[in-house]
């Protein structure tokens, strides 16, 4: 942070929308599967026909009642739809039907990781459910604007956080900690690139120590983590900039702009929206009893946060790598039928072989933890070939790709190209014997104090055993030749 | 009068009515006299009395089951259309 | 003459074969052709599917098959959504608009055996007391061709009261079936809001439209409310309760009957008009009904009441006609505000664009406590009225309109003037109670109504009321000159 920002606080808070991965849409029995054709997801009460009527899908609002107890919060016992009128092409009714006065979740919290190690919580003012708009698409079309539907109608759950976050990189570990929970949670699939998963961020700057928030801008549809953060740092620098060069933050509504990464002022929403709330007629009060809040709390999943405690107490891991392993549920549950495999004491090497070679090859082949081409089992066979000195630990990492491209398990692979490793110390020595003996001036020099040609006769021998030489071992007798009796 | 040719001109532009010139000294007496006749409400005290936006008391919102009970119709929905390009809605340019 | 009959003996002899469908629809096809260009009460004629439809009717009654309405034919108020038939709500909005799909009403009627004849004209977008807001002109009273029917079911009222047909809908929303129904002397029934689905009935102000029926007598709208009235699940505020039979229910005895007699009703009230109604008072005592005077003291107020709600609601339903996706689109329009604004300034009419702007005044900020939440408010005081009459009594009774028919352009030019027509027929919409209008004499030759309100769900009983009245008298019965 510049000197020049260390004088500042910057407030954030931010609106994540998550689509709800209800089959059907949140007020018609529309399907809400991605990347259909455009406009055949669309029915009439969609499209807003003339008199067509919204009725509401029981899942959507299980989903958000999940949520809200995920949080902490209060689930409103009556809860209300609202109209926000607004007229739009891929709004269709000219409103959107949201929650505004009385939304179904109140007030919860959810503690992020810092950087440091501390955990923060967070407020969670509310959640409300509404519905998606449909999409406008440009290309192709001089001048106009093709309006798709599809989208329209989808459920949302609209999350609001407290203005808590301090820097971009807390406002990053909060949406990551949502991104996490609602997919546990199984309401939301996170995809953001889809756009199941969007997230809009008011940001003001405030000098340090004052009480009073300042003018907040908001921008709008950040669709990445990266994107999120690098927009709140651009923002938080053009809001101070602004300010001590004389000028005042506007109110208004901001895009970013990640190829110039930057954010600029919406020309569209020219006015500022009266959007003219008020209950919708055709839509009653939404009651929630305790029977159905209870018939709800029994399907919560145990949630990331106690997930990441438990193994940290329980398989000795740090808060950090419990946090990652517990980043998403599959991943967990991988983890855990892992040492569930190979038994607690080795809890530690599962975590750094899952986070490690496993989490690259996933990466590398951009798949899921769901779609690993390795199982747990497979790899719990494979650790345990490593636990018990059959291979070493490098030579493990080639038997692990192999497993990845070819399928396999550990056993048969080791067999298959003779990959055990060289225990047998008369093994060994006869090896290092034949290097040294054809390396008789290295040998001289060795002895005569070039202590780094150690290196070279230890790659030597490791080659002719085809890197198969128990290293340790390879070390320790390596050192006891070359130091004295044998000469070749 | 309660209400100026601005504020129609205003309430026009958020309910996107076009008004001609001809017509705006109409829509603003007629609209004034409006508001004036319901003012009378604000007469009556209603300290404590809860808004009623349904008839029905008592009743609330029913919830149907997730499922997909739609196919594509899209055809016979678009014929009513003014103009359709490649399954889209076409619409002046929108722009962000 | 098939068009004096009765549903209950059309019925009877189309099972008795005595007349087909078939015959009955050419006939009120031939009526509709001769009688309908004086009084401009049907826009759309359906002949060709009407047809076959008596021919389906005819074909279900060879089965074997009966039913009230089996055969029976019948005009739809141009709100309800008709698949496959244009369906303008009165408007140049949707002239060219061909509903895709059928109003739920429309498909209960449908599977019953009746036969569409067609569209009937109304006050565009049922915003008008006196059918004169329709973009396709005027509809003229039968009683009365310079003279309004009344709105905004103004063409389903003449088309009843010309006997075009046996029965007509109609919606009502602030008093859109009773005042038309009182105007030209028919049986006009709104239910109880919630009894009837409103899924395809183009929604004017949500928390107040109801369908109903507008027939030559109780009789005949008790066969007709009993098909229309039931849950429906795709509308959200259709009421999951049992139909009762309404029917079988209208011969109940009177006896013991408590009928309310609201004071605010009379405050006012034309002299004539108050004889005629204390007279339909004598009927009823003289059939053994209590009479009591009971005071709604907010009832005054519900006519701004009602201006808020209703036209706060329309202006957001009506939103959605922007020429996008179905109805009028201004031609060549030069950017997306150019598209809406065009495409709905030409599409609506004045009276339509009126309410629209009313409604977005009061919901926009700074205005919305003063006058939506207020008028919210100031609903539930009058409801809470009427539940407490109720206490005291088994229904209301009173004027449904301020003076009988008034001449077409009488009140186009102050819009409040219009309004009050609605203020005896308005309370009952804002409280969702159940009224029927039933004619009880005339004025200088017009038809008077007289008003029946009860509580909810209190069909059965006003239905009844409306049918032991009309045991006693004739009113209903009358036709007007020409149309006999």
């Amino acid at each position: 942070m510049s000197a020049k920002e260390s004088n500042w606080e910057v407030v954030i808070g931010l609106e994540i929308h998550a689509q709800l991965a209800t089959r059907s849409k949140i007020f018609s029995g529309s399907p809400t599967a991605y990347g259909a054709p455009p406009n055949t997801q669309a029915n009439l009460v969609d499209l807003a026909y003339p008199g067509v009527l919204p009725v509401l899908n029981g899942e959507a609002l299980r989903m958000a009642v999940k949520f809200g107890l995920a949080i902490g919060a209060a689930i409103a016992p009556r809860s209300v739809f609202a109209r926000k009128n607004y007229f739009y092409p891929d709004l269709p009714k000219g409103y959107q039907i949201s929650q505004y006065e009385h939304p179904v979740v109140g007030k919860g919290s959810i503690g992020i990781l810092l950087d440091d190690g501390a955990v923060k919580t967070v407020g969670i003012t509310r959640a409300h459910l509404e519905e998606d708009a449909g999409k406008s698409l440009h290309e192709g079309l001089a001048n106009a604007s093709g309006i798709d539907l599809n989208r329209a109608g989808t459920p949302l759950l609209e999350i609001v956080s407290e203005p808590d976050m301090r820097s971009a990189k807390e406002a990053v570990a909060y949406m990551k900690k949502i991104h996490t929970l609602v997919r546990y949670l199984e309401i939301c699939d996170g995809n953001m690139q889809e756009g199941s998963f969007r997230c809009d961020a008011n940001v003001s700057v405030r000098p340090g120590g004052a009480v009073k928030f300042g003018t907040r801008a908001e921008i709008k549809n950040l669709n990445s983590f990266r994107f999120v953060e690098k927009a709140i740092q651009y923002e938080v620098a053009r809001q101070i900039d602004l300010i001590e060069s004389g000028g005042k933050v506007v109110q208004e509504t901001r895009l970013y702009d990640s190829d110039k990464n930057e954010t600029r002022s919406m020309r569209s929403k020219e006015e500022a929206n009266d959007y003219r709330y008020f209950p919708d007629p055709d839509l009653l009060p939404v009651q929630v009893d305790e029977a159905f809040i209870a018939s709800v709390r029994t399907t919560l999943p145990e949630l990331p946060d106690e997930k990441a405690a438990r193994f940290a107490r329980d398989f000795g891991l740090s808060a950090y790598d419990a946090g990652v392993l517990c980043a998403s549920r599959e991943m967990s549950v991988y983890y855990e039928t892992l040492v569930t495999a190979l038994g607690v004491p080795h809890a530690k090497l599962a975590a750094n072989i899952v986070m490690g070679e496993l989490s690259g090859a996933l990466n590398r082949d951009n798949l899921d933890i769901g779609a690993s081409r390795v199982s747990p089992e497979a790899l719990a066979g494979l650790m345990m070939r490593i636990v018990d000195g059959t291979i070493s630990g490098k030579m493990a990492k080639d038997v692990f790709e192999s497993m990845w491209s070819g399928g396999g398990t550990a056993d048969a692979i080791i067999e298959a190209q003779g990959l055990r490793q060289i225990t047998d110390t008369g093994a060994i020595e006869a090896v290092i014997d034949s290097v040294i003996a054809a390396n008789p001036k290295q040998l001289a020099d060795y002895r005569s104090g070039k202590d780094n040609l150690f290196r070279f006769f230890a790659g030597q021998v490791m080659k002719a055993t085809g890197g198969k030489a128990n290293p340790t071992q390879l070390n320790e007798l390596l050192k006891a030749k070359l130091a004295g009796g044998g000469s070749g | 009068m309660s209400l100026n040719r601005q504020d129609v001109e205003k309430i026009a532009r958020l309910a996107r009515l076009s008004i001609t010139e001809a017509e705006m000294p109409v829509y603003v007496t007629s609209l004034s006299s409006i508001v004036d006749f319901v003012a009378e409400l604000s007469r009556v005290a209603t300290d404590r009395v809860e808004p009623m936006a349904h008839p029905l008391e008592g009743q609330h919102q029913r919830v149907r089951a997730d499922v997909v009970t739609e196919t594509d119709q899209h055809e016979k929905y678009q014929a009513n259309a003014a103009r359709v390009q490649a399954g889209l809605y076409v619409v002046p340019r929108v722009i962000e | 003459m098939y068009h004096t009959l009765s549903i209950g003996e059309l019925a009877r002899r189309l099972a008795a074969k005595e007349i087909s469908s078939v015959a009955l629809t050419q006939h009120f096809l031939a009526r509709i052709q001769r009688l309908n260009p004086s009084l401009n009460a049907v826009i759309t004629l359906t002949a060709e599917r009407a047809l076959e439809a008596a021919r389906a009717a005819d074909r279900r009654l060879e089965a074997g098959e009966r039913g009230r309405l089996l055969g029976i034919p019948l005009i739809h108020k141009d709100i309800f959504c008709t698949e496959g038939v244009r369906t303008s709500c009165g408007s140049r909005m949707l002239d060219n608009f061909i509903s895709p799909y059928d109003a739920t009403i429309v498909t209960k009627l449908k599977a019953a055996g009746t036969v569409m004849l067609g569209k009937s004209n109304m006050d565009e977008f049922a915003m008008g007391s006196s059918n004169e807001t329709s973009y396709y002109g005027p509809v003229k009273n039968p009683w009365d061709i310079t003279k309004v029917p009344g709105g905004s079911s103004g063409g389903s009222s003449a088309a009843s009261a010309a006997r075009l047909a046996p029965f007509t809908t109609g919606t009502d929303t602030g008093g859109s079936i009773r005042q038309p129904a009182a105007l030209t002397g028919v049986t006009g029934v709104k239910p109880t809001y919630g009894r009837v689905s409103r899924y395809g009935m183009i929604a004017f102000a949500s928390s107040l439209d109801q369908a109903g029926v507008l027939a030559r007598s109780a009789q005949d709208a008790a066969a007709v409310l009993e098909v229309m009235a039931g849950f429906d699940p795709k509308d959200s505020t259709s009421v999951d309760a049992p139909v009762p039979d309404y029917p079988t229910l209208l011969e109940a005895p009177l006896k013991g009957l408590k009928i309310g007699l609201l004071r605010e009703f009379f405050e006012g009230l034309e002299s004539r008009n108050a004889a005629l109604i204390r007279d339909a008072l004598k009927v009823y005592t003289a059939m053994g009904a209590e009479t009591l005077e009971v005071s709604l003291p907010h009832l005054p107020l519900s006519v701004p009441t009602y201006y808020v709600v209703a036209p706060a609601e329309c202006s957001s339903n009506l939103s959605r006609f922007d020429g996008v996706r179905f109805g009028y689109r201004c031609d060549q329009p030069k950017d997306l505000m150019d598209l809406y604004e065009r495409s709905r300034g030409e599409g609506f009419g004045p009276e339509v664009k009126r309410r629209i702007m009313t409604g977005t005044y009061v919901l926009s900020a700074g205005y919305f406590d003063a006058y939506y939440l207020k008028a919210q408010k100031v609903r539930r005081l009058i409801t809470d009225d009427f539940r407490a009459a109720f206490e005291k009594v088994d229904l209301l009774i009173g004027p449904t309109t301020p003076t009988p028919a008034f001449a077409i352009g009488a009140k186009v030019d102050d819009p409040v003037t219009m309004y009050l027509n609605d203020i005896y027929t308005i309370g009952a919409n804002l409280a969702g109670l159940p009224g029927i209008s039933a004619p009880c004499g005339f004025v200088d030759g017009l038809p008077v109504g007289m008003q029946l309100i009860g509580p909810h769900f209190s069909e059965a009983r006003l239905l009844s009321a409306a049918h032991h009245y009309q045991q006693s008298t004739d009113w209903h019965l009358k036709t007007p000159g020409g149309y006999e």
